[in-house]
């Protein structure tokens, strides 16, 4: 029982120990570093020679004298085994070993012996390496994003794994990319055009959702019960199946290429949500604050211009910045209606850069770094409010 | 006094209502009955302007003293579908100007020439002349004479109001362009992208909702994919699996895990042999799907961890009082908590990765195997410029959906009002 719970440990523990390690290795490889071979079989062998002393060593020393001895030990065999390579990388590893025999602490001879103890070895490093791996997998593309942008295309057909950005250039040369695109390709103007829409579509759907969603959080009237489910319904319906009679009424009412015309339909698409959102908070508001209102003789307006709002500000907020984000994000309509670059918004034309096969990756990119930060900003300074509203008001994309 | 009290609730109920609703119904549920409309009528990108006549006017010298003009119109009908009837046309001259043998269907009339051109059938055309000399023999003004436009009108049907209608378009959609590839396309697509997110967000949440540092971090982290604009991510993603300089492919071939580059985006099949079974995988679809897993998974995840966190704490300890092993705990105490939501989960997954869209088109457009139905609308609307057509196939998906919407509110309804 002993032994195959020391194998399992031995094992996960050593694979976990080369996934990490690999990662880093390929990230060094991004910085232009040229490893040709993973050596997966030799690390995983150390690996398993590194847990197997921890676990022997036990308490006999100090657990921070282990695990510095231990790492030092293990790099400096790693870097014998591997290809040669720079004091910085042998460092990283160092840096790994040591995170790594940390996360081991718990684990001894004594430990081994415990109920269901490789169940729970399994678990603790598979949350582990769940946690590096999603990490990568989602942080990964990001990064070649942001690292392109600072890149030109000859150098990366050239080596398409060199991404180590030259600090010695000046900063000018660096984020030329930057500057092209502002210059050439006029991108000042989609961003504006593009926050005029968004912040447009924020403040129509707002002057339009919150009245909508008091009457249906507070008030009777017959229909009600039909409003609320179909706007359940309306959620589900595709933005592509509007896309062609929209197309053929827009085109005839001359409302294409038209910023207003994009505007009432991201308007009308996000209303549902942002009712659906909204009501369900002002539902939470006590009644009784609202029968005072009434008692001072306001009316409904009233209520909701002087008592609702103030009360409901960060639903408010939550539900603005949900519709910005939808808004500044939205491609299908952009797509559909704008064919003049007059009246690009940020994505459309990100899109028709990328239809011109001769446009170089890294204006590409560096578009794209600059329609993803705002989002990113504030869903990270927002992401309490956000959360909340996205769990609370269902879904919509 | 209650009876006037409601009647004036109900009055403030509809006024502020009404402006969200019509709104909703203008742009979001007029469009779904437009289709069924338009998906009956031959009608094409070209034809939906609503045809009007039109003239160029081209001005010749037939005389060397220039007291004589030719002036050609060519006249045409906009529409290559549509009669235009009743067309008039108008055009001005200046003083001491006046036509010479003119066409018996236009009259001159204080120094303008006034047409009646009857009705013009689809694709008209028509090179109208009319020769003017200046009354005193002097030279007319070319460019005076040119910068003056005619003014043309006539009365035409709006093409998408009219009342011929056919069954072409869905006769089409079933028998032509592999209706049953096309649908199960779409439907790999879908089970798979829903699945998959699922999955991956059921051990995504299962990993935030430990005990470890920097959990929050972690949630943010792992929304981004979910909250960025898919043009910027599907490009990103683009470049990354690009089989000439795309990192993944640069980065396989440099540790020597493949020989050759695939070109993951690009190619329909690849052959796999798993245990001495050869089979053949969708390739390109199979990438959309991974983009699309990736893409999505942090919804369930969100969902899934909320509710997770609602589970008490106390039940966990009574089973570790009890001896359950992890997996014992996740499958008698974890699994039937959060059954309730990957229902709901599903469904709403699955209609919105059936209606699909964006992430395929900035991916591949629909080439390689990956022709969706949402896809094809697209394609058939403005890429083959069939409007008609294209509206067929928006009925076809909103015939589906409605469908699984009612599957889904016979089965799972119900339950959507416990969680």
């Amino acid at each position: 029982m002993k032994f195959k719970s020391l194998a399992i440990f031995l094992i996960i523990s050593s694979f976990f120990l080369t996934c990490i390690l690999s990662i880093w290795k390929i990230m060094a490889t991004l910085q232009g570093l040229s490893f040709t071979n993973l050596n997966i079989t030799p690390v995983f062998l150390i690996g398993i020679l590194l847990s197997l002393t921890f676990v022997l060593i036990g308490n006999k020393l100090n657990h921070l004298i282990k695990i510095l001895l231990l790492s030092f030990i293990f790099s400096i065999s790693y870097f014998y085994l591997n290809e040669a390579s720079p004091y910085w990388y042998i460092f990283g590893v160092f840096l790994i070993t040591l995170f790594f025999t940390n996360k081991l602490k718990k684990y001894n001879m004594q430990s081994l012996k415990e109920d269901f103890i490789s169940e729970k070895i399994i678990f603790d490093f598979i949350t582990l390496f769940g946690i590096v791996f999603f990490a990568f997998v989602i942080l990964f593309p990001f990064y070649i994003m942001l690292v392109t942008s600072f890149k030109t295309q000859i150098a990366l057909l050239v080596n398409p794994l060199d991404f180590s950005l030259d600090f010695t250039k000046s900063l000018t040369e660096l984020f030329k990319s930057y500057f092209v695109i502002f210059e050439t390709y006029n991108f000042g103007r989609y961003i504006l055009i593009s926050s005029a829409v968004s912040i447009g579509t924020v403040i129509v759907t707002l002057l339009f959702a919150i009245p909508a969603a008091y009457a249906v959080a507070r008030l009777n009237f017959f229909g009600k019960n039909f409003l609320s489910t179909s706007i359940l319904i309306i959620y589900m319906f595709p933005a592509i199946v509007l896309v062609i009679p929209l197309y053929t009424v827009f085109s005839q009412l001359g409302l294409r290429n038209s910023i207003f015309g994009l505007l009432i339909v991201y308007t009308a698409t996000t209303l549902p949500v942002a009712i659906y959102m909204l009501q369900g908070y002002f539902k939470s508001i006590p009644k009784e604050i609202e029968d005072a209102g009434i008692m001072d003789g306001q009316n409904w307006f009233g209520i909701i211009l002087k008592i609702i709002i103030p009360l409901s500000l960060p639903a408010i907020a939550s539900v603005a910045l949900y519709v910005f984000m939808i808004a500044w994000n939205e491609f299908l309509f952009s797509l559909m209606f704008l064919d003049s670059p007059k009246s690009f918004t940020l994505s459309r034309a990100i899109q028709y850069l990328s239809g011109d096969a001769e446009t170089p990756r890294q204006y590409l990119m560096a578009g794209s770094v600059i329609v993803t930060l705002p989002v990113l900003f504030i869903f990270i300074y927002f992401e309490k409010y956000l959360v909340s509203g996205l769990t609370a008001g269902s879904v919509k994309e | 006094m209650s009876d006037s009290l409601s009647k004036l609730e109900k009055r403030t109920a509809y006024t502020l209502v009404l402006p969200a609703v019509l709104l909703v119904f203008a742009i979001v549920l007029f469009p779904i009955f437009a289709n069924v409309w338009i998906s009956f009528k031959d009608i094409e990108l070209k034809d939906i302007r609503i045809p009007e006549p039109r003239a160029k006017k081209i001005v010749k010298s037939i005389s060397e003293n220039q007291s004589e003009l030719k002036i050609i119109y060519k006249l045409r009908n906009s529409s290559l579908i549509q009669e235009i009837r009743n067309v008039q046309f108008q055009d001005k001259f200046p003083t001491n100007v006046s036509p010479v043998n003119l066409d018996p269907r236009c009259a001159f009339q204080s120094k303008k020439v006034v047409c009646n051109f009857g009705n013009w059938q689809a694709k008209y055309r028509e090179n109208f002349e009319i020769t003017i000399q200046n009354n005193n023999g002097e030279i007319i003004n070319k460019k005076i004479i040119k910068s003056q436009k005619p003014i043309l009108s006539g009365k035409a049907d709006n093409p998408l109001l009219t009342t011929n209608f056919t069954l072409e378009n869905f006769k089409k959609v079933f028998y032509e362009n592999n209706f049953v590839e096309l649908l199960l396309t779409t439907f790999y697509f879908t089970f798979f992208g829903t699945v998959g997110a699922i999955i991956f967000g059921i051990l995504a949440a299962q990993l935030v909702n430990q005990n470890i540092q920097g959990r929050t971090y972690m949630r943010g982290i792992l929304l981004f994919p979910y909250v960025g604009p898919v043009v910027a991510l599907a490009y990103t993603w683009t470049l990354l699996l690009d089989p000439n300089s795309g990192t993944l492919n640069a980065l396989l071939v440099n540790f020597n895990i493949i020989e050759q580059p695939i070109n993951l985006l690009g190619q329909k099949y690849i052959t796999m042999s798993i245990l001495g079974f050869e089979f053949k995988l969708r390739l390109a679809l199979t990438t959309v799907i991974f983009f699309e897993i990736w893409r999505y998974f942090p919804l369930a995840f969100l969902f899934i961890l909320a509710r997770l966190q609602a589970i008490p704490q106390s039940l966990y300890e009574a089973a570790e009082v009890d001896g359950a092993s992890p997996i014992q705990k996740f499958i008698h105490i974890t699994l039937p908590q959060i059954t309730a939501i990957i229902s709901i989960l599903f469904m709403i997954r699955f209609i919105w990765n059936f209606n699909k869209f964006e992430d395929i088109f900035l991916l591949t457009g629909g080439a390689s195997g990956t022709r969706t139905l949402p896809i094809n609308v697209y394609q058939q609307g403005f890429a083959v410029s069939d409007i008609g057509m294209g509206s067929a196939v928006s009925i076809v998906i909103v015939m589906l959906l409605l469908s699984f919407m009612v599957i889904y509110f016979r089965l799972i309804g119900k339950r959507a009002n416990e969680v």
